[in-house]
Parts: C-alpha cells; structure tokens; sequence
C-alpha cells in the first residue's frame, strides 16, 4: 500500500537541487516579449487623459496597450465581470492597472512603465469599514442565517450573563515565494498555450479565450507547480495570462509577465479583514444560550470571490460550539482598495476568531478556565449547526481531552494563573490557550465538487497519471500518485505525474477549498478501477482479480503488472481511461442559509504559550501542542508538514502580519521589508505535531480527510494565548479586547489601557 | 571593465555589462542557471542566496542586490552546483530527509545558507537562516535538516575552490587602497560609492536609478580593518556588520547582540559599517550604539582628514555633514567600561528595520548619574541623542523616580512619526520604557523576552 506511507514530496530531489522549474525558469523562445503594468496611483477617479508618449519612446519598447486597444472582452474578473483588465474610464483602487507595456526586456518594460502620464480627476475615495459603513457603499444586502430566536432568548440574560464586544480582524498578504507569472505562446490559427502559475487553469483559459475572442478548445493552460499558492493564485493569476495571450496575438511572439513583488503585493487582492460585533448570552457554566455576531468584510472594489469568502466566515460562525439561538449577519461592503480575494481557510478563519474570542470573553467573565468554557459548548453529534446542518462526525471531544493531557495544559494553565495573581507588576508575563478547529470540507458553491483524471498505462507496464488538480507545494500530486500505486498495485515510481494541463482534463475546479487530494484522489482511483476491471475481464471474467505487490492474480494464476498489461495490449483492450467524481450528499441554499453544505468536517486543536514583554509589546511563542484529524492520512509526512506551516502561517496572520494603507489609500507594506511573515526564529520553541488516530466516516479517498486549510486555524490559539498573557496585567479585571493582528504595538497599547495609563 | 570569478568551480570571465548587472540577472538570464530565484529583488526573502567565497571564508550573500563587479576575484556557488556529481551535499540530503521543502521556491535559498552555514560549521541555524522566508514549512522541518547535517563531512569542492582561487590571478579593476580611493572620488564627487550594495542595490532594482560613475569599495584592504588600541577600536568604513559584530562581542556584547538581529546573514555579510552610517538612514541600527558609545568619525577629502563625533555627522533627513568627494574612512570608538545595552524593537525580531532602537550608556558612581548617554533611531529625522532626558537624569540618584521624574523630557526630545511600523504614540511610549528596561536591567534581574525558553 503507497497510501499512508510518509513518502517525500515527489519534487523534493528537484527542489533541493534547484532543477524544480517553475513558469518564469522555463526556458523561453528568443523571441519572447516582457510585460509590465502601468497603475493607477489614485484610489478612486476619472481618466481625463493618458499620455504614453514616453512610454512608446523608452528603449525596448514594442507596444503599449490600453483598454481600447483589447480585441475582445476586457475582464479577468472570476465572477461577476467587473474586473477589466486595462482600466475604463474609472479607477477604483491604487495600483489598478491603465496600461501595458509590451518590451523585449523585464526590466525594459518595468523602466518604461513608469513613465507613463496619466491624469486622473480624484472622487472621494471609500477605503475603510467606516467609510463604506457611512457611504452604504456594498455588494449585495446583508445575509442573514437565522437559528431559533436568539433576541428573545439574549433579552432574557442580565449584564452578569452576558458579553457584548466589537474588534478588528486584520486581512493578510499571501505572500507565496513565487511571485505571479504567465507565459504566452501562440499558435497555429491563433490558438494559445499559457503556461500559468495558477490554482484554477480552467479559469484562465476561459478568461484568456474570452479575452481572444476564441472558443475555449483554442486555448490550452499548463502548470506543473507553483511556488505557493495559498489561494493568492485562484483567480490573481488572471490578468497576467490574459495580458500575455492578447499581447501574444497582437505581436505574434511569445510573451511573458512576472509582477515585481511590490507590484504583486500593490495590484493583488489579499485575505478580507473584518469587523466583529457580537452579543452573546450564556449560563452560569458558560454555555452559550443565544448569540447574534455580525460580520463587517471589507471586500475591495471588485466582487471577486467575496461573496462565498464571506459566506464561509458566517458557515464558522459557530467553530466546534453548539449554538442554540444564533443570527449570523454579514456585511459585504465595497472599497477603493486591492479586491479581497481567497486566502487559505476563504473566510473560515475570520468566522472562526470572534467565536473564539467570544467564549475567552465568558470565560473571563465567569472567571473561570476558558478551555472549560469551550469544553461544555463543543458539539455532540446530533446537534445541528446555525445553517440546519446535523453533525455526525465530531471527535472535538475526545480530541481535546487527548491533547489536554499531552499537552499537560491544566498544569500549565493553573502556573500561569498563579504567577499572574502572586506577581502582579513582573516586566514579563506568559499566556496560553487551548483553541478547537471544526471545519467544513466542499466547495459552497456544490457545481463546484467534481474533479476528472486521465490515466493512462502503457505497454510496459508504466502509468502516467494526470488530473485538474494543480501543485502548489502541498505535496498533491504525491498523494494522488500513492492513490493511483495503492489502487493499480505497483510501486510509487511507476508512475509519472504530469503537469496540470487543461487539455487532457476539462471543465476543473480551483484547487482550493482544500478539496485537492478529496476530488482528484477519487477521479484518479475511479480511472484506475476502470482499467482494472477491463484488464479484469479480459483475463479472468468471471474470476476475482487482486492488482497489489506488483501482481495481477487470480486463481492459482499470478503474474506481474506489466505482464497482465502487455498481455491486454496484445489483445486490443483499451489501457487508457478518464475517472470522474462527484462529492455525495451535499445540498446548500445559501439564501435560505439551510442544508448541507459540507460532505464533513475536519478537527483539530492547539495549545499555545507565549511570553509578552510588557513595556515593549514584544513576546514570542515558547511553545506549541497540536493535534490534528487528518482522517486515514494518505501521507503522514506530507500531512505533518500541512498541519505545521499552516499553524505558522496562521499565527503569523494574527500577530505580525499587518497590512497598513495610508489615508490616500495607498498600501505601504508591499514588501517583505515592511510586511513580516514569520521568520524562522518565529516557529515555537517546542513544537510538538501529531495526528488525531481517525478515519473519515465518509466515503472519501481511503478514509482520509482534506488537511489544506482546517490547521491555518490552529494559529488562533497564540492570539488567545497573547490575550491571556495581557490579562495578567489588567488592574482592573477589565478584558483584554485585542484587535488582530496582535502586533507589538497592539499589546502595548491594550496593556496601556488595562493599566490606565495615557497612550 | 572585465571581471572574473569561479562560478560553481569553473573561471567565469564577463565583460561589457553595466557595473550594476546584478548576479541573479546573470545567472538567470545569461547563463540559464535558474535553481536562484528572486522572490522579492529586495535582499529580504533569501529565495537567491548564493555562497561568495575568497579562500577558506565563506559567505551567503543575497544575488538579487549583488553587482557583478563585487565578485571580482571571489569564488561563487549556486544551488546547482553544491552536489558533489550525483552525490547531494548533505543539507540537500537532509532536506528531503527532513520533508523541508513544500513548494521548493524558496529551497535553493535555504539550501544555500545551510550549505555556507555547513561549510562554515555554524549551527546557529536559526540566526544563519534568519534571511531566508519559508511560507509553507513553518521553518520545523528545515532546523531538523540543518541538524541533521552538523555532522556530515564538507564537500571536497570547497577545497578544490580555495585552490583554483589562489590560481585565478585577477587584475585590480577597484581601489585597492584608501589613498587610491580618495584620488578617484575627488575627481568624481558626483559618482557613487558602492560598499556592500545592500543599499545602493534597492535603488537599481525598485527605483531603477541608473548608476553609470560607480566605485566599488569593499576589496580596499586597509579600509576593512579592524584595530584596537588601548585607547579604543578604530574600524575601517568597509568592515561589514558581520565583522564588526564578532569585533564587538567581546567589549561591547549587547551591541553586538542587536547587531546579531541586524538585517539577516547575507545582508550583514555584505553590509558595511560605513556605508550603514553615511547613507544617513534615520533608524539605524549602527549609529545610534555608536553614538552612545561616544564614537567618532574620520572623513577624508582627498590628503584632507578630519575627525568629528558620529552624532554631528547626521545633520537632518537625508543630510549628512559630508561634502562631496568626501567619504567616511573609519569609526573609532573609545575604550570604556561596558555599560551598553541596545533595544531594537521591531514587529518581527528578525531581519526587520528598527521601529525604534534605543541605545543607554550610563556612568553611575555612588548611586549617582555621572554620566549618560541616550541615542535613538526611529524617533526622528536622524539618529538623535536624548539631550533634554539626559539633562534630566545627569547628576541625579539612580532609582526609580528619578527615571520616572525624566520621562516627560522625551517629549521635549523626540516628535516621532506615524508609519508603517508604528505609531507615534508606540514609539514615544516604547522609547520611554526602554530607559525603565535600562534602570530595571542594571537594578535587578530584568529578563528579556528573547531569553526565555518554555
């Protein structure tokens, strides 16, 4: 059996040795041309005149293009077609891009772009929550999902049973190694091949064919890997291969495009940030018995995929908590900035840290151990979500009991409390939380939950594999490379894996929604099951035929694959076949917000302990505990490797990482010298990772469950744990309220209020 | 101008290319070498780090920010060229041991820091792999490779370099001396000095600036000296922040400490204290240590030399009290009892330029201040002495209230700004509590949060 064996990336040989090529390392035809962007440096306005007379003249210059000169449909949008490649008259965000330099140099085109001159007559400019908030500036009403009664129930509690708060969730860059990069290349009859760095091919090659004026059979997009992804790369890569196909048709030469990273981080749409409002009421054991959270998502100017981001974050709501009275309201409201986009989690994370927050605010309340307060909220199968959903798969219970124990957290959580009461003024103090992960596995979007394979076997017995999923790093084709081994019975290195190519698997999803390994593992094994059963019945009809350990057997009958294999060649079988899966069960109405919008949930729980310096802000994460429900892992490596940097990245998200736009609306950290991720000091000083002992109670790839997304989450525990390590310097008992990102500053300055000092 | 250098072992000639060609266009573009990635062409994500060698040093350096010039007479490794035939080197082996690369964009990157690190026989692992950004690890699974591999034997190519290097005679196309460097930079006032790069770098690849009337200073040997005296430790402008940190450690040790946080490895083994100083950055990090060290500056016009205290060097933003074709020749700081802490306070603690950094230099005899010395980055349009606060300390008991009793005078000092790093109010607030961090460190046991362990 490949599957469940810890088997290494299958690139790692080529990563290591730097033979991994990614789209801008492919060796590109001497002719190739470069492009850049030409942008808008005014958040909102008219276009009163362009001017690209310095621009046509620079050296290396071949064409400039502007939105009049596109010969067909000038849109990259991925959904409601408000996206225009080339600006149109108005400008809606700073770095939106007017123009198009096309030059035989990257650096030509970069120098060339600058010099253009536009003059853009300045509208007020919608850049913040407030903002937007006092203009009724939004994409669609608010959406509403109703549970029981929660207003009557919550006019039944005093001020002792129940909290009110309001924070600010920051947003987040993805920040993926490889910058965004196309190229171009055409064709016999004007046909395209685009090699994309992309999450969702078919996307660009139904962007790219509109963007031609072409059917979708005429273009054809490749990936073989990205340097990260991490949802940045769903629909972000649009502009770039639509820019490269048109200037490609319009020169007739191959054409490439690579943002600079300030250019990526300045044009790119990055994590929503939102606004949480939340009333909440709860027993004297802290059960919650009503709660109403409205969720305020700052989308930018263009819709993108806000609209299920942000239905997302209202289906996290209620994380691993039973919510007996619940009214979810969310807010989808327009900008002038960078158009929010997919970001690990799409919107489950900032649905899930209010809810965190809210029980850690009852607890403090009820003063009393925050991980009790979860404990008697976590969901017993049976009960149903705030969307009318039954939960029959939760293991949040026994999950966190096993982690509680090896993580000795009651120990450690009672030294903290200790410390705190016995030493009041000491410069540093230490914190730590206990925070749960549930998490929906689907597209919201059901059409979306299908996926296709090709395999093919050859006549010596090698297979080569391929299928709508893309790699991004997360060890996908390595995963469904060991589905197809397990499935056919031959070792892993019989099979090639080929580059995602959207002319050998049509109409695929985005690789998101950590549905990669879930869709394309079943598309791939259905493929292969169909060529077992005709190699199957061409040997043995009537018999049962087993394919494992590199044998075909039956009866008293074994002999190797590729004998079986060269025997069905020799007899006209067919050894090439497509798979296709369809997720069961799952029914969503989104309006109505009722039905089943998830084929399961994936579970998981941290324990972080952080120390704070409380006249600098500063602190650092001591120590990390996570356990994870990865299912029946099909990798227990690669999954480990998940679990780990999306804890990382998902810590990062909540305390360095922040976004700061200027009043002008002109982002001011576009690049790693002002945006900080974490570095690699930042990891915890012990970290301990293991699997939750599970498997899926659905049918899904050998019992396994999607572990792209559900770990980001874990982060949530370091800023609960910041929050408790702030609470031991509050004089007045007064909560900690934090905003995220809990940056130095922002611990400084909530110590400052808890201390009722000036700031 | 011809330059030469080995490239993964192999004498390498160009010629023609403007002085500012950068090496990760070279090795990209030129000679198809794309295992070096540019991830940011801004020396902050390490995804091009390639290992400089000049004999038996060895050095990560970042490529996106690194002139061809530089390289001159040097030893260059890549990614590509670390396997010993189809033998891995052992970080490359322990990585895929170790499951270290996901997406394997930033890979090379780390494989070259772990392979200079090796080389090297650093296991500082988190410190030497400060410079180098991983999105998708969480930075675990490569600490694991990089100590699996202490103990694997150096490749046999790093002495085989150090041989073909001895044998590669190059001739001087830079300065080689101060004297020949003063000569050049009188007859070209309007031309830019080029140290490490690590600066001027960002200004061809972000601002595009073309720089044609070049001098590349960093093989002027007695400009890379370090000497001590008993009167105290002159530095010459080209010694880089990697240099000066080991130089420190033993006089000065929180100095060299926050200079241990000073950008990453490759930028310290590129940076140069000189240039860190006369580029006239309002935050730091070197000057405001050096200026509370009381250190002092040699600038040197033509045969002209003269000397003035660092902290007169910094007359306003982005004015230094330079004339042209003058230029700093050397940092001296007195010999004096240690008393120096630093405080660099950054959202990030590595590589990340100093929201604030705040250096303390205090003389305390009978429980009296007799002496001090504040200086700041951060907290205004230079590095900047807290005058009205040390007024307000000098002479005074060294206790608590009179700290407290000097706080408002920060006020009188220092208006800082709102950026992107921080608010004004943060920085006045933080700026403030590091002198209680300083009373509180020298009273009693004040640790730090960097100290801590689970």
């Amino acid at each position: 059996m490949s599957v469940t064996k810890p088997t290494p990336h299958d690139a790692a040989l080529m990563h290591v040795t730097g033979k991994a090529r990614y789209v801008d390392d492919t060796p590109m035809p001497a002719n190739t041309l470069h492009l850049a962007f030409g942008m808008s440096d005014v958040a909102h306005g008219t276009i009163t005149s362009i001017n690209l007379d310095a621009v046509k003249a620079a050296d290396g210059v071949v064409k400039v293009l502007v939105a009049d000169d596109l010969p067909a449909e000038n849109d990259v949008s991925p959904s409601a077609h408000d996206e225009p490649l080339l600006a149109t008259g108005t400008v809606h965000y700073i770095g939106q891009p007017i123009f198009c330099v096309i030059a035989t140099s990257h650096l030509a085109a970069r120098k060339a772009a600058r010099l253009g001159q536009i003059k853009i007559a300045e509208k007020p400019a919608i850049l913040t929550i407030d903002d937007a908030l006092a203009a009724d500036s939004k994409f669609e009403e608010p959406l509403t999902f109703l549970k029981g009664e929660p207003e009557g129930i919550l006019a039944q509690y005093g001020t002792d049973q129940t909290v009110t708060g309001t924070f600010e969730l920051g947003g987040q860059e993805h920040f993926y190694l490889e910058g965004q990069a196309a190229l171009a290349q055409p064709q016999d009859n004007g046909d395209m091949v685009v090699q994309s760095s992309t999450q969702h091919p078919s996307e660009i090659q139904h962007k790219v064919a509109a963007a031609l004026g072409k059917p979708f059979h005429a273009v054809r997009v490749e990936i073989r890997r990205m340097g990260g992804g991490f949802g940045g790369k769903e629909s972000q890569g649009n502009a770039l291969a639509v820019a490269c196909a048109v200037a490609a048709q319009l020169t007739g030469r191959p054409c490439k495009m690579r943002y600079d990273r300030d250019d990526d981080m300045i044009i790119t749409g990055k994590r929503h940030d939102f606004r949480l409002k939340y009333t909440v009421a709860f027993d004297t054991s802290g059960k919650i018995q009503a709660l109403v959270m409205h969720q305020y998502a700052r989308c930018g100017w263009a819709l993108d995929l806000s609209i299920p981001v942000a239905d997302r974050a209202m289906l996290h709501t209620d994380n691993a908590y039973n919510l007996p009275h619940a009214r979810i309201i969310s807010h989808r409201l327009k900008t002038n900035t960078q158009s929010a986009t997919a970001y690990r989690g799409f919107g489950g994370p900032q649905g899930m840290v209010p809810i965190e927050r809210v029980v850690d605010h009852i607890a403090h309340k009820l003063g009393c151990d925050p991980l009790d307060v979860r404990r008697v909220n976590f969901y017993e199968n049976g009960q149903t979500t705030p969307y009318h959903m039954t939960i029959e798969d939760s293991v949040i219970t026994p999950l966190v009991g096993e982690l509680r124990k090896t993580s000795d957290y009651d120990a450690r959580y009672a030294a903290i409390q200790k410390d705190h009461a016995d030493n009041p003024n000491s410069i540093l103090k230490r914190g730590i939380a206990l925070t749960p992960v549930k998490f929906g596995i689907s597209f919201t979007l059901t059409h979306l939950n299908q996926a296709g394979a090709l395999v093919h076997i050859y006549s010596d017995g090698s297979v080569q594999l391929n299928h709508g999923g893309t790699e991004m790093g997360q060890g996908l084709f390595t995963k469904v490379a060991q589905v197809a081994a397990t499935t056919l019975g031959i070792p892993l290195d019989h099979v090639k894996i080929t580059a995602t190519d959207t002319g050998k698997v049509p109409n695929t999803s985005a690789t998101a929604a950590s549905s990669g390994a879930d869709l394309n593992g079943m598309a791939v094994k259905n493929a292969c099951e169909t060529l077992k059963k005709r190699i199957a019945d061409f040997l043995a009809p009537d018999q049962d035929v087993q394919f494992a350990n590199n044998q075909v057997s039956f009866g008293d009958t074994s002999m190797p694959f590729k004998d079986a294999v060269s025997q069905a060649y020799q007899n006209r079988i067919s050894l090439s076949s497509t798979g296709f899966y369809a997720t069961p069960k799952i029914k969503w109405d989104r309006m109505a917000g009722r039905g089943r919008p998830f084929f399961y949930f994936a579970y998981g729980a941290a324990v972080t302990e952080v120390v704070i310096d409380t006249l600098s802000g500063e602190y650092r994460i001591l120590r990390t505990d996570l356990l994870h429900d990865a299912g029946k892992s099909l990798n227990p490596a690669l999954d480990i490797g998940q679990i780990e940097g999306a804890y990382v990245q998902g810590a990062g998200w909540l305390t360095t990482e922040e976004l700061v736009w200027d009043d002008k609306g002109s982002l001011r950290t576009h690049a790693p010298s002002t945006y900080k991720i974490p570095a690699c000091s930042d990891r915890p000083q012990m970290f301990n990772v293991a699997l939750f002992e599970n498997e899926n109670v659905e049918d899904t790839i050998y019992k396994s469950k999607a572990v792209g997304e559900p770990p980001f989450m874990l982060g949530i525990s370091a800023w609960v744990a910041l929050s408790h390590a702030i609470s031991g310097c509050s004089t007045t008992g007064e909560y900690p309220a934090i905003n995220a990102p809990a940056t130095p500053e922002e611990v400084l300055k909530t110590i400052t209020r808890l201390k009722g000092e000036s700031w | 101008m011809s330059i030469s250098f080995l490239l993964n072992g192999k004498t390498t000639t160009v010629s023609n290319v403007p002085p500012t060609h950068t090496l990760l266009d070279y090795l990209r573009e030129t000679r198809g070498l794309t295992g070096t990635k540019e991830g940011c062409n801004e020396g902050d994500c390490g995804a091009c780090t390639v290992m400089v060698s000049d004999g038996d040093s060895h050095r990560s350096m970042n490529a996106c920010i690194l002139f061809l010039p530089q390289l001159h007479g040097k030893s260059v490794r890549t990614v590509e060229g670390v396997a010993t035939g189809d033998t891995p080197h052992p970080v490359q082996t322990a990585m895929i041991e170790k499951h270290g690369s996901q997406c394997g964009f930033c890979t090379p990157g780390f494989i070259m820091s772990m392979t200079t690190a090796h080389a090297n026989g650093a296991t500082d692992h988190d410190d030497q792999l400060a410079g180098n950004l991983c999105r998708c690890t969480g930075y675990a699974p490569i600490i694991r490779a990089a100590v699996a591999a202490e103990e694997v034997a150096k490749p046999d190519w790093l002495g085989k370099d150090a041989k073909a290097l001895d044998a590669l005679k190059t001739n001087a196309i830079h300065p080689q001396s101060s004297d020949e460097l003063a000569a050049w930079y009188e007859a070209n006032p309007d031309g830019t000095l080029i140290g490490g790069a690590t600066d001027v770098g960002l200004w061809v690849t972000k601002k595009l600036a073309a720089l044609d009337t070049v001098c590349f200073i960093s093989q002027i040997k007695d400009m890379c000296q370090i000497e001590t005296t008993k009167d105290g430790m002159r530095i010459g402008a080209c010694v880089t922040i990697t240099a000066l940190r080991k130089a420190t450690e033993a006089i000065h040790p929180d100095f060299a400490e926050m200079l241990r946080r000073f950008a990453s490895t490759q930028i310290r083994n590129t940076a140069t204290i000189g240039g860190n100083i006369a580029n006239g950055s309002p935050i730091g990090d070197g000057p405001p240590a050096l200026i509370a060290l009381g250190a002092t500056l040699t600038l040197r016009k033509g045969d002209t030399r003269r000397e003035i205290l660092l902290q007169d060097f910094f007359v306003d933003y982005g004015k230094q009290d330079r004339s042209a074709g003058e230029f700093v020749e050397s940092i001296f700081i007195p010999t004096q009892t240690d008393r120096l802490k630093c405080y660099k306070l950054t959202k990030r603690f590595d590589q990340d330029i100093s929201a604030v950094l705040g250096c303390f230099n205090f003389h305390i005899e009978d429980e009296k201040i007799v002496c001090c010395s504040i200086a700041y980055g951060g907290m205004a349009a230079t590095p900047k002495r807290a005058t009205h606060v040390e007024n307000a300390l000098l002479g005074q008991p060294w206790t608590k209230e009179t700290i407290t009793t000097a706080l408002p005078a920060f006020a009188q000092d220092f208006t800082p700004m709102s950026d992107m790093r921080a608010s004004k109010e943060y920085r006045l607030k933080a700026a403030q509590n590091m002198l209680q961090r300083y009373f509180l460190e020298d009273t009693q046991n004040a640790p730090r949060v960097l100290e801590t362990t689970p």
